[in-house]
């Protein structure tokens, strides 16, 4: 019998949409599950006696959620890109629904009243919130009658990222809520003023500046770098604002001498202690501080070449907390070292910076700013779950994507990849 | 374009962060490593059970056994019947209830112990209601065993390190066994063997969740050989029998080789007190005796006036130094003046002519005083005489320790001349300054094992080796540590003192001490003593002594026995080494009648005298 099979892969090639897909990303893509998957195994693997919770069945779970995706990956895929657009406001308000129903039928876990229990499988709808939320910034941006620098569209903007951050927050779930702060990217990239992200920045730096060197010293620190920038720009600028610096200036400093007012009245007492150990104003390393440092231990040891697969003392012994879903780069820190962690590190700002490129490429707005939204969410769990591991960010209780064990998570990030590779595949139609 | 490149930028940026601080945490912050050791891994000292004892027979003394120490994990406790177990393990509610709550302040999720030690029959009775204390567990120890209560004295005992000592000695653990004096002390090395180790993975809560990487770093512990004692236990726990009720010591030694043959101290203690549940009680209980002192080796470490036995030195010495002859005649007078209105009483008749035998086996006072007197004043000097004379006793072992191999002892005394000098001052004394030497009383001291090394030595005519208690591996070995050391005393000279010993239980003070078909050679031995009761120098009932060895030619041991307070040589002493020599010889002893007036005697009436509070007679 021939051999049809390079035939059949050729004419697939060639004539359907697979020959224009995405295959880079495709491929970081199962790389990443499977590693994430090999990662859940280790976490929850026990040699022999002692397996005190029931976990051994998260990596069959992850691997049948995983099996589901990829079931669901042709059926996305084939899907015309219009009929999406079309549904986007369908699904942002099914996730409306679903994230209201909660508080009616929703299941405590942890705290949180985030998830519906169906027949044994508990559903988190703050996941699949991401993408209908995204999918309607994504359609009103991209509508024409709707520009960044009308009032009407930034209100409507407003209300379609915090409605659902609202119910999020009311669960509560902060963490999850928070992630819907990485649409601020794609505000800025459609036109929003550039001076909402520097001014941005400017008081997040004040902020931790205040925290660490009291507000005195950060005003001086402040005012002195405004008046080198006026001075600059003095020089150099044909005509110079003197009111405008003078009122930033104003601000900042006032803001600098709120700081401790706003962290002690609307910051709780846990999310203080997360700040104050980060900037290592506490050291209590028993207490607050313990997962940090166990995460710290753990990928500190793993050194350049690891402890190797299912070795990580740290990962064995449980020393990490949540150590298969919010904490597995602790894991993979261990187990990998800093081969296998920077090589995660690496594939994963490859896979981000390939949807930006690709999105960029989109002619269709709706189309680009959906995967550079896509991009953003990304960009935040990654920066977020793996700085709080590394103890770079304070602990925010959030997965990182395509790794962490959690069935919403996965197929939500998936479908939202799915749909990036439609879009993307159909670029030119 | 500004806005396209603010997303790249930060993801650019936040990753080359996050290699910046992978970098610092697994590239150089070594210490990382460490800490996660110390998180996870435990490592945990395997002991190899401690070594077997035998006897020079091959006769197991001492082996281990296990005991169980009750465990509890705080978490796991659920309620029970409360009443049945502190009755079952004899403790009161209060002291359970106590242990509990320290062991929950301890740890919640880790085990402690609530009882230690208990028995293997306890445990085994207690194991069918297990069941009903789910909360509880034993855990199993090993502990010595002496399946012949005796030698508590010369075999030490073993207990917990204690953590003063952890500091000094870093290759022991925690709750390790130590051996503590006697031979469980001189021998730790080879008794303990070598600890294994086995590494294990821990939990956050310092649960233990496995071994460690399949054990591939763990190490077996090594078993150590077992130790032959030179002691003959049937002699042993004999001699024992014939000191209950009597306070002293026995020392018997084999003088071919320096082999201890026994080592009995009396008051004694049965070694399985010192273990298992009530080993502190009966510790408090024995130290605190300080009257009776059980934890005192009097075979090692009491030192006595050597009393009559010591003239047969003297005699050695005068022959050697040619200050007398075995033909030299000296008469006693019910004893002698040695000064201007000085007079030593002897028990001879008026006018008794004596030679050296006869003045041995009579122990006459005036002629050994005489003879020491000869020893000291043939010299230059009196100082030159009397350490030439202290040189010739150092070479029978006495005055210093003999360096056998337990860890106790005491030098005894001989006293030089730059003592008397300072006692008295230069030249300030002479021989008969100093006469009470002459017959074992004044200044000199020895102890029981000092005393039958020196009889060994006489046995040996000229030699002895260096008294042991554990049978040396290999006879190079032995060689090596035991060499022949040899007396200043030429070989002929003891043919003499000999036959007068072998005389002392022929026709002389020790007649008891006579043996069907076994040459004995002996003396006899009866020393003042005094106590300082109230402030006041009381003296007391003179104590017994006997040395012996036999037989005459070849001899098989040798043989100290101190009585304290037993007034005649030949009241306790002597029958009691007469029936050790035909115990070890004969294996059996033929003179029942002696036997059980020795078993039976008491002395206890005679050590309560001084302490009644009421005025005694002594040497009754």
């Amino acid at each position: 019998m021939p051999n049809h099979f390079p035939e059949i892969l050729s004419l697939l090639m060639n004539n359907t949409i697979f020959s224009k897909l995405d295959w880079l990303s495709v491929i970081l893509y199962l790389a990443l599950v499977c590693f994430g998957i090999i990662n859940i195994y280790s976490t929850t693997y026990t040699e022999d006696f002692f397996n005190f919770e029931t976990l051994n069945n998260s990596v069959t779970k992850q691997f049948w959620i995983f099996v589901f995706c990829i079931s669901i990956f042709p059926f996305i895929l084939f899907t015309k890109p219009i009929f999406l657009e079309h549904l986007s406001f369908v699904f942002y308000g099914l996730s409306l629904l679903s994230l209201f129903g909660l508080f009616m039928f929703g299941h405590t876990i942890s705290g949180a009243n985030s998830w519906y229990l169906i027949g044994g499988l508990s559903i988190q709808p703050s996941e699949f919130a991401k993408i209908a939320t995204t999918m309607v910034l994504a359609l009103n941006l991209s509508s024409i009658q709707n520009s960044m620098s009308q009032k009407r569209t930034l209100l409507k903007v407003f209300f379609i990222i915090t409605l659902p951050m609202t119910l999020i927050i009311l669960q509560p779930d902060p963490g999850s809520a928070l992630v819907f702060m990485g649409l601020f990217f794609v505000l800025i990239r459609e036109g929003l003023d550039l001076r909402v992200l520097y001014f941005g920045i400017a008081f997040f730096i004040l902020f931790i500046f205040t925290l660490l060197f009291g507000s005195l010293a950060t005003s001086l620190g402040a005012s002195f770098l405004v008046f080198v920038v006026f001075f600059i720009q003095k020089r150099f600028a044909s005509k110079t604002r003197k009111t405008s610096f003078l009122l930033s200036l104003g601000v900042f400093i006032l803001f600098s001498y709120s700081v401790n007012f706003i962290f002690n009245s609307f910051f709780k007492q846990r999310h203080r202690d997360r700040f104050n150990i980060i900037l290592g104003l506490n050291t209590d390393k028993q207490g607050i501080g313990y997962n940090i440092n166990q995460s710290k231990i753990a990928i500190g040891s793993g050194g350049f070449s690891g402890k190797g697969f299912l070795n990580g003392t740290q990962t064995k012994g449980n020393f990490v907390p949540k150590q298969h879903t919010d904490y597995i780069f602790s894991t993979i820190g261990e187990e990998w070292g800093f081969i296998g962690s920077s090589l995660l590190i690496i594939a994963f700002t490859i896979f981000i910076l390939r949807i930006i490129y690709r999105a960029e490429r989109q002619n269709l707005a709706y189309r680009r700013i959906f995967s550079y939204a896509f991009a953003s969410m990304l960009f935040i769990h990654f920066f977020i779950n793996i700085g709080m591991t590394l103890g770079l960010v304070p602990t925010v209780g959030i997965p990182l994507p395509f790794i962490s064990y959690g069935g919403s998570n996965l197929i939500a990030f998936s479908i939202m990849f799915f749909i990036y590779l439609n879009f993307d595949a159909n670029r030119l139609n | 374009m500004i806005r396209k490149i603010i997303l790249l930028a930060f993801t650019l940026g936040c990753s080359l962060l996050f290699i910046f601080q992978l970098i610092n945490l697994q590239l150089f912050s070594p210490n990382y490593t460490e800490l996660s050791n110390n998180n996870a891994i435990e490592k945990r000292p395997i002991y190899p059970n401690r070594g077997l004892i035998y006897d020079r027979n091959g006769v197991l003394i001492v082996t281990n056994q296990p005991v169980y120490d009750l465990m509890v994990v705080p978490e796991n406790l659920v309620s029970f019947d409360t009443l049945e177990l502190i009755s079952f393990l004899d403790i009161s509610k209060q002291y359970l209830i106590e242990k509990l709550k320290k062991s929950n302040r301890f740890s919640h999720k880790l085990p402690s112990i609530v009882i230690r030690q208990i028995s293997k029959e306890e445990h085994a009775s207690f194991q069918e209601k297990m069941w009903k204390y789910p909360s509880f567990y034993f855990q199993k120890k090993s502990v010595r065993d002496y399946l012949i209560p005796t030698a508590s004295n010369l075999l030490g005992y073993t207990s917990k390190i204690n953590p003063r000592e952890l500091k000094n000695k870093t290759d022991y653990n925690i709750g390790e066994m130590i051996g503590r004096q006697g031979i469980e002390k001189t021998y730790e090395q080879e008794l303990r063997g070598e600890k294994g180790i086995s590494f294990f993975q821990k939990d956050r809560f310092n649960r233990i969740i496995g071994p460690y990487k399949d054990r591939i770093f763990d190490k077996n512990p090594i078993i150590s050989d077992n130790l032959n004692l030179t002691i003959d236990v049937l002699l042993q726990q004999y001699g024992e029998s014939l000191l209950i009720n009597k306070r002293g010591g026995i020392v018997a030694i084999e003088p071919s080789s320096g082999e201890v043959l026994a080592l009995v101290t009396a008051p004694n203690y049965n070694p399985n007190l010192l273990i298992g549940r009530e080993r502190s009680k009966n510790f408090k209980i024995l130290v605190s005796d300080t009257v009776a002192k059980p934890l005192f080796n009097r075979g090692l470490q009491a030192e006595y006036s050597p009393g009559s036995p010591f003239k047969t030195l003297n005699a050695l010495i005068g022959l050697q130094e040619k200050v007398i002859t075995p033909e030299t005649v000296f008469t006693c007078n019910k004893g002698f003046s040695y000064a201007r209105g000085a007079f030593m009483k002897c028990h001879c008749p008026i006018g008794t002519k004596n030679k050296l035998v006869r003045g041995i086996y009579n122990s006459c006072n005036s002629f050994f005083g005489k003879t020491y007197s000869k020893i000291i004043e043939s010299a230059p000097s009196s100082a030159e005489g009397l350490d030439r004379w202290k040189t010739h006793l150092e070479k029978f072992g006495l005055g210093n320790y003999l360096g056998y191999d337990l860890p106790i002892g005491k030098k005894g005394f001989i006293p030089s001349s730059s003592y008397y000098d300072n006692w008295y001052k230069k030249g300030g004394w002479k021989s008969s300054t100093t006469i009470s030497n002459a017959i074992g009383q004044g200044e000199v001291l020895t102890t029981p094992i000092q005393m039958a090394n020196f009889t060994a030595t006489i046995a040996n005519r000229g030699y002895f080796f260096k008294p042991h208690f554990t049978k040396p591996k290999s006879q190079k070995i032995r060689d090596s540590l035991y060499p022949k050391n040899y007396t200043l005393i030429e070989p002929q000279h003891f043919e003499t003192v000999i036959e007068g010993m072998h005389q002392v239980v022929e026709r002389g003070t020790a007649r008891i001490a006579k043996i069907k078909d076994i040459k004995v050679c002996g003396k006899t031995g009866t020393a003042e003593n005094f106590i300082r009761l109230n402030n006041e120098k009381k003296q007391l009932t003179d104590h017994s002594i006997f040395v012996a060895f036999a037989p005459k030619e070849n001899p098989k041991i040798a043989i100290a026995v101190f009585i304290e307070n037993g007034y005649w040589g030949s009241r306790w002493a002597a029958p009691i080494a007469s029936l050790m020599i035909e115990k070890y010889l004969n294996g059996t002893v033929k003179r029942s009648w002696l036997e059980k007036r020795m078993l039976e005697g008491s002395l206890m009436d005679e050590y309560a005298k001084p302490l009644s509070g009421n005025s005694f007679t002594i040497n009754e």
